[in-house]
């Protein structure tokens, strides 16, 4: 038997996109297909694994090594859980917004996994839940030699949820150059807007990769949130658990891995000018106050 | 005393050996070893002296050229081991990781008064040794913290100054709103420098950050006990190492002035608070507190001058420049206290001075020693043949080209390969650099003074260190161990 090739995937997208909602679903529909998965959540939020663990907040790794004083002390045990369908949870954690150095604590808590062995041989895929401004070093951690290799981008057919995907590619070019990773795709998480897997079809186009998957907008979501499952865990056989099994299934079977060609930002703005998202621009009311 | 702007009256006797064409072509020669683009950049740092031509000034203050050996620190080291180290009457915290406080730890020889751990703190090391869990999420309660156990522990403690090392800047911890409130909360000063070492080209730039938070916070928060007097100075600029300024305070007080504040060798920080009500701010090294006279001075309207208290040649003409900025008494007590130095110092140059006569010394440290001794030097009878600064500035170098032999070189943040070169060149008989330095020349057979700390010796200011100059100068020089070491040129 071929060895297995342990799969590593990073999402990214614009903060508030549906990043932890969609990775989480994705992973029940893998682990519902018999794969086994190690989640990472590096966003100091820790919201991650909620939906997994059926927990309010999982004990990250930055908790433990506050509380034991160093990292040295701290075991695998502590903050790595198991839950739907056999699916590993580690948060890395990190402080609350405006103190200390929460790049830091993603960085250290990746290290720390590696080196207390999370990364069994036993694994198929490992999904990097990233927070959505990758604002320094510590947040392209994922992405570095010898980590995650793919990269889904979570978008909608919002302005700025574009900018952000292609910023995004833009970061990923500079990592493909120096290592191997590849973008993999962009993941529509539709918001309902006009044209919407129409114009995210166009922008993969230009980016050089596909719309793997269009995930359209469901309530079930919601629902499943509130008591903590995905959808895949509260109502198997319901429409939506069924879009994201497709979405597991195609990314089980994604096969191609491309170095993303961003665009600029004026090819951008046609691009949203063409699809009616942007009026062109008009420079006589550019800076003029609605009263003026 | 020369002061910028002026020509100064004496022009050097031309040296026998020394001539600027040799001088430009041994730069010439040495530069020659560098790459195209490093030769470029280290060009302007080199300079054959002519004290006439101030054409001939050197670059300085520059960013070192990566991949060279440079003696240089850091702004936190300017901050730690120069302006607040020394006051001993305060807690000096190295906020960061260990290792900075570790090893600038005692590195200094900042002697103090006092008793250790009760009133005098110099002489320990305190340190918040940051974790990863401080990198993450922020190290400013453990400094809340260790605020309250330096009150517990030490009620005597006057005060709290707060180092930053780099991780502090990268994370944006905020030690001043910390200090702040500290400050209210235990009712003394805490005082904040954020003196990363990665913001500035040298320790220079954390002597003005150090400057800079002692006007935002220390300057003008105390007043003295006693009444105000017609003599109260301040000596700024003299950190105490070996002892150089309780040898420099006994002369001044001898002249009958009243030495109210030191900065900040054996400093106390009530009275550099005060310092705002003397009528003469004295500074001997201009490099490091230059700044807060300029402050003292536009804010208080408090005159300085600079003095030079190595060698009794350098020592009288600064007591009468002192002289002149007060009465009749304290230039009566100047020629007194000047005549009864004399036989004394007078004995000293004739017992050395023999074996020392035209010696040649090559100097490299910082702050005010590549000028400020070479008249020491020269009372014992020694020629100047170079002389570097590791992070002066222009105005340093302004004051040294007048006290240097014309066709002696100048370097500014020489490698350890220019110096090297131009030792093996200009063949010196002592060397007066630093602790990096050291064992290279030592290897070379060449005699060598540490100069940063005195080589464990001192005093070397005013009258009583001139003795203990002129004996290490001596057996560093005419010891028979280098007669017992091969030079390989």
């Amino acid at each position: 038997m071929a060895e297995k090739k342990l799969r590593q995937i990073a999402i990214y997208g614009k903060g508030g996109i549906g990043k932890s909602t969609t990775t989480q679903n994705t992973v029940a529909g893998l682990a519902a297909l018999g794969s086994k998965v190690l989640i990472i959540g590096c966003d100091p939020k820790a919201d991650s694994t909620r939906l997994i663990l059926h927990a309010k907040a999982q004990t990250t790794v930055m908790d433990k090594v506050r509380e034991l004083g160093t990292v040295e002390d701290l075991e695998l045990s502590d903050v790595l859980k198991e839950g739907y369908g056999g699916v590993k949870c580690v948060e890395s954690g990190g402080p609350e917004p405006g103190v200390g150095c929460a790049g830091r604590g993603v960085i250290t808590a990746i290290n720390f996994c590696e080196e207390e062995g999370a990364y069994t041989d036993d694994l198929d895929f490992v999904f990097y839940d990233v927070l959505g401004d990758v604002v320094c070093g510590g947040f392209a951690m994922p992405i570095r030699e010898n980590k995650a290799e793919e990269i889904y981008i979570v978008v909608s057919g919002e302005m700025m949820a574009m900018y952000a995907a292609n910023n995004i590619c833009k970061g990923i070019v500079k990592y493909a150059s120096s290592g191997s990773v590849r973008l993999a795709g962009l993941i529509c998480n539709s918001r309902n807007t006009d044209r919407e897997a129409d114009l995210i079809e166009a922008l993969a186009e230009r980016l050089g990769t596909q719309m793997i998957h269009f995930v359209p907008r469901d309530n079930q979501v919601q629902r499943a949130e509130l008591r903590r499952m995905t959808v895949i865990e509260y109502s198997p056989e319901h429409q939506q658990a069924e879009e994201y099994r497709q979405l597991a299934q195609k990314i089980a079977e994604n096969k191609k891995l491309v170095i993303p060609t961003p665009l600029e930002i004026e090819e951008l703005e046609e691009l949203l000018m063409e699809f009616g998202i942007m009026a062109p621009d008009d420079e006589s009311v550019v800076g003029k106050a609605e009263n003026a | 005393m020369y002061q910028p702007g002026d020509k100064d009256p004496k022009v050097k006797p031309e040296v026998a050996g020394l001539s600027k064409e040799k001088a430009a072509n041994l730069i010439e020669e040495t530069l020659e070893l560098y790459p195209e683009k490093a030769r470029k950049k280290r060009a302007p740092h080199l300079a054959a002296n002519d004290p006439e031509d101030k054409g001939c000034a050197v670059r300085s203050n520059k960013k070192t050229v990566p991949g060279v050996m440079s003696a240089r620190g850091c702004a936190y080291a300017g901050a730690k081991g120069v302006v607040w180290g020394p006051i001993r009457d305060m807690v000096h915290i190295s906020h960061g990781p260990v290792g900075c406080g570790w090893y600038s730890w005692g590195t200094r020889r900042n002697l103090t008064t006092g008793v250790p751990g009760v009133s005098s703190f110099s002489g320990m090391q305190f340190t918040s040794d940051f974790q990863e869990k401080d990198i993450v999420y922020g190290g400013d309660k453990k400094l809340e913290k260790i605020c309250r156990e330096v009150t517990d522990l030490f009620p005597l403690a006057k005060g709290v100054s707060v180092l930053s090392e780099c991780p502090v800047g990268l994370i944006g911890d905020d030690i001043n709103a910390v200090a702040k409130k500290m400050a209210g909360e235990l009712e003394m000063p805490v005082i904040p420098c954020n003196c990363e070492g990665f913001r500035g080209v040298s320790q220079s730039l954390g002597h003005h950050i150090s400057n800079d938070s002692i006007r935002d916070h220390v300057i003008g928060t105390r007043e003295f006990a006693e009444e105000a007097g017609p003599y109260d100075i301040a000596l700024i600029g003299d950190y105490n190492i070996g002892g150089d300024i309780w040898a420099a305070v006994k002369v001044l007080e001898e002249i009958g002035l009243n030495v109210k504040a030191q900065w900040t060798g054996d400093g106390q920080i009530e009275h550099i608070a005060a310092t705002h009500k003397v009528k003469l701010n004295l500074i001997h090294c201009y490099r490091s507190m230059n700044y807060m006279c300029k402050v003292m001075e536009e804010k208080y309207g408090i005159p300085w001058l600079e003095f030079n208290f190595f060698g009794p040649t350098k020592i009288k003409e600064s007591l009468r420049a002192i002289a002149e900025r007060f009465d009749d008494r304290i230039r009566d007590n100047v020629e007194k206290v000047i005549a009864s130095y004399e036989p004394k110092m007078q004995a000293v140059i004739d017992e050395y001075r023999p074996r020392l006569e035209g010696k040649k010394v090559m100097i490299f440290v910082g702050g005010l020693r590549p000028r400020h001794t070479i008249g020491a030097y020269e009372d014992l009878g020694l020629v100047c043949v170079g002389s570097g600064y590791e992070f002066a500035h222009t105005d340093d170098y302004d004051r040294t080209y007048p006290e240097m032999p014309k066709g002696s070189l100048v370097f500014d943040d020489a490698s350890e390969m220019e110096l090297e070169r131009f030792a093996r060149e200009i063949k010196p008989d002592l060397v007066a650099s630093g602790i990096k330095e050291k064992y290279v020349f030592q290897k070379m057979g060449l005699p060598f003074r540490q100069m940063h700390s005195w080589d464990y010796s001192g005093p070397y200011h005013a009258y009583e260190g001139f003795e203990v100059f002129a004996r290490d100068i001596d057996m560093a020089i005419n010891s028979p161990t280098w007669n017992l070491v091969k030079s390989p040129f």
